[in-house]
């Protein structure tokens, strides 16, 4: 606030003394010019009523000569005065109104009213720098969960569309550069319930300095990081941020998954994303060559994988000695026929349309169709807005980096045990993946599947925690069984479960809970509110527990237990002999 | 030489010297002061205020705050002089002089603070 107050009142110094300098002006010619009263006797105007006439002068209102009728004198100074004042209050009010027009006042209004949004909010909030399409996804799904958040972002355009795009929450955003410590000081980095800090940009030099600030104003706190370069990612890594992401990588890597575990990459992508419900089959007949169009930074990332899992693969790259393509690569774009058939198209498995331009990538899809209609395509869509193209184009694998990122750092905010769930997962094979992904889609139906996490402690799973610590048994089944019919289950199943260090992947629903156990549940999200009431509500619990739906209340309780008491005294008084 | 520091120095002492004449003389004497005096005296001390907006320092904060009690002090004598004249039937008498007198001392001080601060801050100054 202090910034816009003091800049508004050196703006002012000029217009605030013209007008003090007209009026005084203007009061002392009335106070000095002799006049007449009514009586013909000479009459001079005394400060009061000076001030009283070139007041209402002034301002236009004009109630005319007060008190008595002007001398020529008067009404000569009057005219002179008229004008003055006019021009001085024309001058100054136009001054205001072109200091609140003022770019440089208008930024400054702006960040003082984001500093004070920023300042405003109670509950822990993530910092997210740079509100491209991927920061909108993540923002988006954020708001779904209701996890606050603050935004900053180089271009007033991506700010424009964060203040036009409806959410659930509000979610201050400032278009300034992330780099800037003061920036990020005022986004509120120094702040206890910042509880995380994701930098997007794309930029990673913007992205180095957001997550070396961060670090250094707070080791602890989690830092995720987009990188596009080998070194930059080193460099991220150097300085402890916890999770960096290389879209490129990441994209190579799920192409690779999806060829090579069709399962498991199924699998993942159910988690990453809960609303792709349809169970893509997977790709049979995967082994064989590819054929990739794009040796840029996404080629490279492709060509790595690719060695490491040994696939065969012909590059199409439209200069390949500039970028370093490996010796054999076809050049031209892919989108014309001959480049493709000189690819040898026609005895490849697949093709992958990976160039930076979406038009491009879906004319090769269509090209490499003509040519071979059985082929295996993958298109990357750069651009979430070519959505319904790509969709039209039925591509096998749609492969879009800004919502692979979003989602990826989404989970981790969300329900970190996915993270490790998907680890274990990348270890087991991929038949064992496929059954896990028949119980999936059995459990599921046609539902989107929903994962979420419960820790066994007062806060989370009060209930649970309660009747651990009066020493009652709890299994995991427990928090799986309907709480309104205790014979059915809920449409869900603990997928792990995490005790210490210790990783049960699919653990048995007999299994006895332990407090401070962390448990990861898949399946319909509607399931996962019956699920809180089970660990939330002690009755819930206790019936799940033994069946029996005992009294709440300590009235009922205590009329429960004298009737209980009442009884065995009964069964010991017929048990005895007479 | 710093033409804003000339212009801003000469608004602050011309407050307390026109302040000072109007002060100037037997405190319930309406001979001994000039309406005019007090006059000038309230607008140099409204634009010497103005002057003043917009300084951050610390210092600028403190010359800004003791201008405002000058104006104060003055508007509250001119009201007394203008009450005086027109709303009371006796007109402008020793004791309504006495108070406006010790007002405009009041605004005298606050701008002999004014230009101590000044003075103080132009030693402060190597260069």
């Amino acid at each position: 606030m202090g910034h816009v107050f003091y800049l508004l009142l050196r703006r002012l110094r000029t217009p605030i003394i013209t007008i003090i300098v007209v009026y005084s002006v203007s009061v002392l010619g009335f106070v000095l010019i002799p006049g007449v009263d009514d009586q013909g006797n000479p009459w001079r105007m005394d400060f009061f009523h000076a001030f009283y006439f070139v007041s209402f002068m002034g301002s236009t209102i004009g109630f005319g000569e007060i008190p008595y009728p002007f001398t020529a004198g008067q009404r000569a100074w009057t005219i002179i005065m008229i004008y003055a004042t006019v021009i001085g209050w024309l001058y100054s009010i136009g001054k205001i109104f072109s200091l609140f027009q003022d770019h440089s006042f208008i930024r400054l209004m702006k960040r003082n009213t984001f500093a004070r949004r920023v300042r405003g909010i109670q509950e822990p909030y993530y910092l997210v720098c740079g509100y491209g399409y991927t920061g909108k996804r993540l923002i988006d799904r954020l708001d779904e969960q209701g996890i606050k958040a603050v935004v900053l972002d180089a271009s007033q355009s991506a700010i424009d569309e964060l203040d036009a795009h409806e959410l659930g929450l509000a979610v201050p955003g400032l278009c300034a550069d992330a780099a800037d410590p003061d920036i990020l000081n005022i986004a509120g980095i120094r702040r206890a319930n910042c509880i995380g800090v994701i930098a997007l940009t794309n930029d990673d030099h913007t992205n180095l300095a957001v997550s070396i600030d961060s670090k250094l104003v707070n080791p602890e706190r989690p830092v995720i990081s987009r990188s596009e370069s080998a070194g930059t990612t080193a460099n991220l890594a150097s300085f402890g941020t916890d999770c960096i992401i290389d879209p490129f990588e990441t994209f190579a890597e799920h192409l690779v998954k999806s060829i090579k575990q069709p399962y498991k990459h199924i699998i993942s992508d159910l988690i990453f994303n809960p609303h792709h419900n349809v169970l893509a089959s997977p790709h049979q007949n995967t082994s064989g060559r590819w054929v990739v169009c794009g040796y840029g930074r996404f080629g490279r990332a492709i060509d790595r994988k690719f060695q490491e899992y040994d696939i065969p693969v012909t590059f199409i790259e439209i200069d390949p000695s500039q970028r370093g393509a490996p010796v054999g690569t076809i050049l031209g774009v892919g989108t014309e026929e001959e480049t493709l058939l000189k690819a040898d198209i026609e005895n490849a498995t697949g093709i992958v349309a990976g160039t930076p331009d979406d038009a491009d990538n879906l004319s090769i899809i269509i090209t490499a169709r003509n040519v071979k209609p059985d082929i295996i395509t993958v298109a990357r869509q750069n651009l979430s807005a070519n959505k319904p193209m790509f969709r039209a184009a039925n591509v096998n694998l749609i492969m879009e980096p800004v919502r692979i990122i979003a989602d990826e750092i989404f989970i981790r905010i969300s329900t970190p045990l996915l993270m490790d769930f998907l680890e274990l997962l990348q270890k087991k094979d991929d038949q064992w993946a496929r059954e896990l992904l028949l119980r999936i889609s059995a459990v599921v139906g046609g539902h989107p599947l929903d994962a979420w996490a419960y820790s066994v402690n007062p806060e989370e799973c009060p209930a649970i925690h309660d009747s651990l610590a009066m020493q009652k048994l709890v299994r995991l089944g427990s928090l799986c069984r309907d709480p309104r019919k205790r014979e059915d289950e809920l449409p869900a199943f603990p997928l792990l479960l995490k005790r210490g260090e210790e990783c049960i992947l699919l653990p048995d629903p007999a299994l006895e809970l332990q407090v401070d156990d962390e448990i990861l549940i898949c399946g319909q999200h509607s399931a996962q509110m019956f699920m809180n009431w089970v660990a939330y509500d002690y009755n819930v619990l206790r019936y799940i527990r033994t069946g029996v739906e005992a009294p709440g209340g300590l009235l009922w309780q205590w009329i429960s237990s004298v009737r209980k008491k009442r009884r065995r005294r009964r069964a010991a008084k017929i048990g005895r002999p007479e | 030489m710093n033409t804003e520091k000339v212009v801003f120095a000469f608004f602050i002492l011309l407050a307390l010297t026109f302040n000072f004449g109007f002060v100037l003389g037997d405190i319930d004497n309406v001979e001994h002061h000039n309406v005019y005096e007090l006059y000038a005296a309230l607008v140099v001390s409204l634009i010497a205020t103005v002057m003043k907006f917009g300084d951050r320092t610390h210092v600028g904060a403190v010359l800004l705050a003791t201008s405002l009690v000058a104006d104060l002090q003055l508007i509250m004598a001119a009201v007394v002089w203008g009450y005086a004249v027109n709303f009371t039937e006796i007109g402008l008498d020793a004791a309504m002089m006495a108070s406006i007198v010790s007002l405009s001392a009041g605004a005298l001080l606050s701008n002999i603070t004014s230009v101590v601060l000044l003075i103080l801050e132009t030693m402060m100054v190597r260069h």
